[in-house]
């Protein structure tokens, strides 16, 4: 079973190179761009496919902790500290490495929050909001907890958009790239396209080993079976509350850190990344993957986002995933690409022999 | 794997060739054609789109047709940053319009320099062209002169004493950054400022607000329908005195949506909004009065400062062409080495330290009356 | 904060007060019929307006508000037989995210057939500067007209649900399904009709308060979240309570304006939204609901 799931990653790693290859061969090493930001599009979509698809939760909030994780660190690293020199605490964050050197607006040197610590910074504010958020959140059930992550989405939206510490409506740019070792940094010029790609889709590989290994533990099998029946979980001894919390958290946090990341590569965040309708779009991606299905979930984030932000969609972008999430959850509740296409073929051709099913 | 034969047939669709004389001239333009700033964005793209025909019907620039490239970005930065970087690397066009929006541009700004691309921007931020990018310029004149322009007349008018509405979006917050600055110039004090929501559906509450605080005159800086909104609120309210509007009501259908209510407004606008009563010797006449008569006939609805921005953006970058032939570094510095371009925005004198080439001048206050908008005169 | 001045705000409070109670009283129907949140009640308010525009060009007002009406109560039957009637005991995740699908469906649809352009009807009565004053408080005769479509709306409801034989099989359905279809009830026909009547309130609303606030494509999702967070502050499918708790965030929200900056003030209202749901789900005024266990 473990050797069966290895290999998966293994020929998604295989993919990974094997696309990047095809690009150089066929000169077009640009689509490498659209297929990174894909990568951390699917980072929020898996998180979101655990949250929905082991816990039963359904979140309209990913988007919120995107953006936590996304203008903490944008506005960290785009602060003038200059002013602050030789007060106390200078010299500590100095020898601590927290400070960092950017370029600004004008050529000049400024002081701000060093990249990685302002990743750290944003990482752990995400987790905190997804903790303190999840206790109340996940005692609400159906409509009541969609309605929650809602609010709690257009609330983080509203926040960014109406204060002008956040950018107002023009959101953050000259965000700085993140620099992770010499020669390796997460940012979004030419020159750092494949090292960039194979980082995200190095850590989509990561995150889907670990979920991986996180389904098929105890813990896991103990949220398939809170998906299933919560109560008769909870009669089982399963801690139900507390393994809820613990998925809303590792959710929220996946988003955090791609929200940080993609930030960082695309050289600045905006309050559309925030909206309500991202949050939608994700959800959209984990309907079609099937929920708790990892796979499914992987390959649907991909070529959707993939071809959004090529513009492949044009101006009717948001009408697809509408119509998408609808068709989807009218026909096919359970995904399109989990299993195999020949089970959705042999439902339809049952449903159709049964025209007596009563709602 | 899905994603991977989605992209190799993608690939194989695209596979472009050399250009060569005689090819068309791409022109890719990033335009937030739907979505919160669609009332920008769908006018420019209507416009480019009209031109670009007109352009093609007379045997293109240089010979070479023009090849338009819209991506909608639907106001969101990060897909313009998606598709600046298409357009730049893979479509290798030779220049950019827009974006729309302020934010979308700065987002871009790097990457067109980076990619020595010419982006002509639609937007109006400072910060676009100070500090100036070689590659980067923008056509819409400064907030700044929108602001002292009303500023001037309210000290003419003997006018002290304001309350200030502004809504949440980069618009009205750069009009907010200008407004406050420069008012004590003038002898303005700004005694109530309230932002609200750009889709505020009744202000009523905030008019209260200013209503109680005894001003001279009300002053609002947005582009969305609560321009309208406002100035029934007021009316409503029995407030008398004059209301100011940004640049951003230079759109008929909010004088008509406001109706009655917008009898007296006066806001300053570039002047193709009172094409037809500028006097025969105004130097945008002809320019102003072919757009209108083009873009009315085609779209059915009236012409707007946005949609003129768009036709500058492109006709400067044509000139360009004209004058420098198709080479890139070539026509940027002709883009820079412009003067006494006319424009609808004004009359452009562009220089290596000024990417935005428009003085005070490229404003003209107007106001409203029997829901027609004409000039104030002096 | 003189009292004229505190009287003003409240009247603005009230009048958009009204415009959410309206959108919670159709989530209500619906929410009693079938336990499902319709996320795309906003939409019917927004097509409402949209379509008695277009009609408006060549039928006189009152003809081209009924028309809107009945052609969004078509629009709410069509949404509920393909999305909903079929479904085999679905979920209530399932219908959600078809709900939300359906507000964008249909918000894209808006924007393809009008474009992105803001439209309303003409005033009822008078129009944009004429205002009635009492004691230094102007009111847009307008707003005399909203709260007089909602307070008939409202009457006509209670009427219906408490009086007229549909009216009580469909209090029955919400009740208990399965006992009302034993008891020979087209339960099934009654969730179309709960759709339909939400609808036409939606349009409605959406009609009248077009003079005030305008129409276009987008304003489908502000309505709805205000909506749904009047309808759980009133409790869930408790129509009286949605009245009330509609009026109360109208009035709230304008007295924030005076404290507040105004770009917060839906801050406030999603916060107020949150502290319900953890500290009570039930709401102000409604009952046991089976919202956590």
């Amino acid at each position: 079973m473990r050797g069966r799931r290895h290999l998966q990653v293994v020929v998604l790693a295989a993919a990974v190179a094997g696309v990047q290859l095809a690009t150089l061969a066929a000169g077009k090493g640009f689509f490498l761009t659209q297929l990174t930001m894909s990568a951390y599009a699917t980072l929020v979509a898996l998180g979101l496919s655990l949250l929905m698809g082991y816990a039963g939760q359904v979140s309209l909030g990913q988007a919120g902790f995107f953006a936590i994780g996304g203008y903490t660190s944008a506005v960290l690293t785009t602060l003038d500290l200059g002013g602050h020199r030789g007060r106390p605490l200078w010299a500590a964050a100095e020898r601590l490495g927290l400070l960092a050197e950017r370029p600004d607006l004008f050529g000049g040197a400024t002081l701000s929050v060093a990249p990685w610590a302002a990743g750290v910074a944003a990482v752990l504010l995400g987790a905190a909001v997804a903790f303190s958020l999840g206790v109340p959140v996940l005692r609400l059930r159906g409509h009541y907890l969609a309605m929650a992550t809602l609010a709690f989405g257009t609330i983080v939206s509203s926040i960014v958009v109406g204060t002008q510490a956040f950018g107002a409506a023009d959101g953050i740019s000259g965000v700085p790239p993140l620099v992770l070792a010499p020669g390796l940094r997460v940012g979004g010029g030419a020159a750092d396209r494949v090292e960039n790609y194979y980082l995200a889709w190095g850590l989509v590989a990561l995150a889907m080993l670990l979920l991986s290994n996180l389904i098929h533990s105890r813990a896991g099998r103990a949220l398939g079976a809170i998906h299933g029946a919560e109560d008769a979980a909870a009669a089982m001894g399963v801690d139900t509350g507390r393994m809820k919390q613990k998925t809303f958290v590792l959710a929220g946090v996946m988003a955090t850190v791609a929200g940080v990341l993609l930030t960082h590569y695309n050289g600045g965040i905006g309050p559309s990344e925030a909206s309500v309708m991202k949050s939608v779009r994700t959800v959209a991606v984990v309907a079609v993957g099937g929920m708790g299905s990892l796979w499914g979930t992987l390959a649907a984030s991909a070529v959707l986002n993939f071809l959004s932000l090529r513009g492949y969609f044009g101006a009717y972008d948001d009408a697809v995933f509408g119509g998408i999430l609808v068709a989807v959850m009218l026909f096919s509740p359970d995904g399109i690409l989990r299993g195999d296409l020949g089970a959705l073929a042999s439902r339809l051709a049952a449903r159709r022999k049964s025209p007596g099913e009563e709602a | 794997m899905r994603g991977l034969r989605t992209i190799v047939a993608a690939g194989l669709v695209a596979l472009g060739s050399p250009a060569k004389a005689g090819d068309p001239i791409k022109v890719g333009a990033l335009l937030a054609v739907t979505g919160p700033a669609a009332f920008l964005g769908a006018p420019e793209a209507r416009t480019l789109e009209m031109l670009v025909e007109e352009l093609n019907a007379r045997g293109g620039v240089g010979g070479r047709p023009v090849r338009l490239i819209v991506k909608d970005t639907g106001g969101s930065p990060e897909k313009a940053i998606s598709f600046a970087r298409q357009l730049i690397e893979e479509e290798q066009v030779f220049a950019i319009i827009g974006p729309s929006t302020s934010g979308e541009t700065m987002a871009v700004k790097a990457i067109a320099e980076e990619g020595k691309t010419l982006l002509l921007s639609a937007s109006a931020a400072e910060v676009i062209v100070n500090p100036v990018a070689p590659h980067v310029f923008k056509v819409a004149p400064k907030d700044s002169f929108a602001a002292e322009v009303i500023f001037r007349r309210m000290k003419k008018m003997g006018i002290t004493r304001i309350g200030f509405l502004s809504s949440n979006t980069g618009f009205g917050k750069a009009g907010k950054e200008q407004v406050e600055k420069l008012a004590p110039a003038y002898g303005i004090q700004v005694a109530v400022s309230e932002v609200y929501d750009k889709a505020a559906t009744d202000l009523t509450a905030e008019v209260t607000k200013i209503k109680a605080a005894n001003v001279q005159a009300i002053l609002n800086w947005s582009t969305e329908p609560a321009q309208a909104i406002v100035l029934k609120n007021v009316r409503q309210m029995g407030l008398g005195v004059p209301v100011f509007q940004s640049h951003g009501f230079a759109n008929v259908q909010y004088a008509r949506a406001a109706g009655a209510a917008a009898e007296g407004v006066i806001f300053p606008a570039g002047r193709v909004v009172v094409a037809d009563a500028l006097p025969a010797g105004n130097p945008q006449k002809a320019v102003l009065e072919a757009y209108k008569r083009a873009y009315e006939a085609r779209y059915k609805e009236d012409v707007s400062t946005f949609g003129g921005h768009a036709f500058d953006a492109l006709m400067i970058l044509v000139r360009a062409i004209e004058l420098a032939g198709p080479d890139r570094a070539k026509a940027r510095a002709a883009v820079e080495n412009l003067r006494g371009f006319v424009g609808t925005g004004g009359v452009f004198n562009f220089s290596a330290a000024d990417h935005n080439g428009l003085d005070i001048d490229a404003f003209e206050l107007v106001t409203v009356k029997d829901g027609r908008f004409v000039p104030l005169g002096p | 904060m003189t009292l004229e001045l505190f009287f003003q705000y409240l009247v603005a409070g009230l009048t958009y007060g009204s415009i959410y109670a309206v959108v919670a009283i159709g989530f209500n129907i619906i929410y009693n019929a079938t336990g499902v949140i319709n996320f795309a009640q906003g939409e019917f308010v927004m097509l409402g307006g949209m379509i008695a525009v277009s009609l408006h060009r060549f039928a006189p007002l009152p003809v081209a508000i009924a028309g809107a009406v009945a052609a969004t109560a078509a629009v709410g039957a069509l949404v509920e037989l393909t999305c909903v009637r079929w479904l085999t005991r679905p979920s209530v995740l399932r219908l959600i995210v078809i709900t939300i699908g359906v507000a964008i469906l249909l918000r894209e649809a808006a924007l393809f057939a009008w474009g992105e352009g803001v439209r309303s009807l003409p005033y009822f009565t008078g129009d944009e500067v004429t205002a009635l004053s009492f004691h230094g408080v102007s009111v847009s005769p307008q707003a005399l007209w909203v709260l007089g479509t909602t307070a008939l709306t409202v009457a006509l409801l209670a009427f219906f649900f408490g009086h007229t034989m549909l009216g009580r099989e469909m209090r029955a359905c919400a009740a208990n399904r399965d006992a009302a279809a034993l008891c020979g009830i087209p339960t099934r026909n009654l969730v179309t009709l709960a759709f339909v009547l939400s609808a036409a309130i939606g349009a409605l609303a959406g009609c009248v308060v077009s003079p005030i606030t305008y129409t276009s494509y987008a304003i489908g999702g502000a309505l709805a979240i205000k909506g749904f967070t009047v309808a759980i502050l009133g409790g869930l499918g408790n129509g009286a309570g949605a009245v009330a708790a509609g009026l109360l965030l109208g009035m709230l929200e304008s007295l924030s304006v005076s404290v507040l900056p105004t770009a917060y003030k839906d801050v406030v209202t999603l916060t107020i939204l949150l502290a319900i749901l953890f500290v009570r789900p039930s709401g102000l005024f409604g009952g046991r609901e089976a919202s956590r266990i």
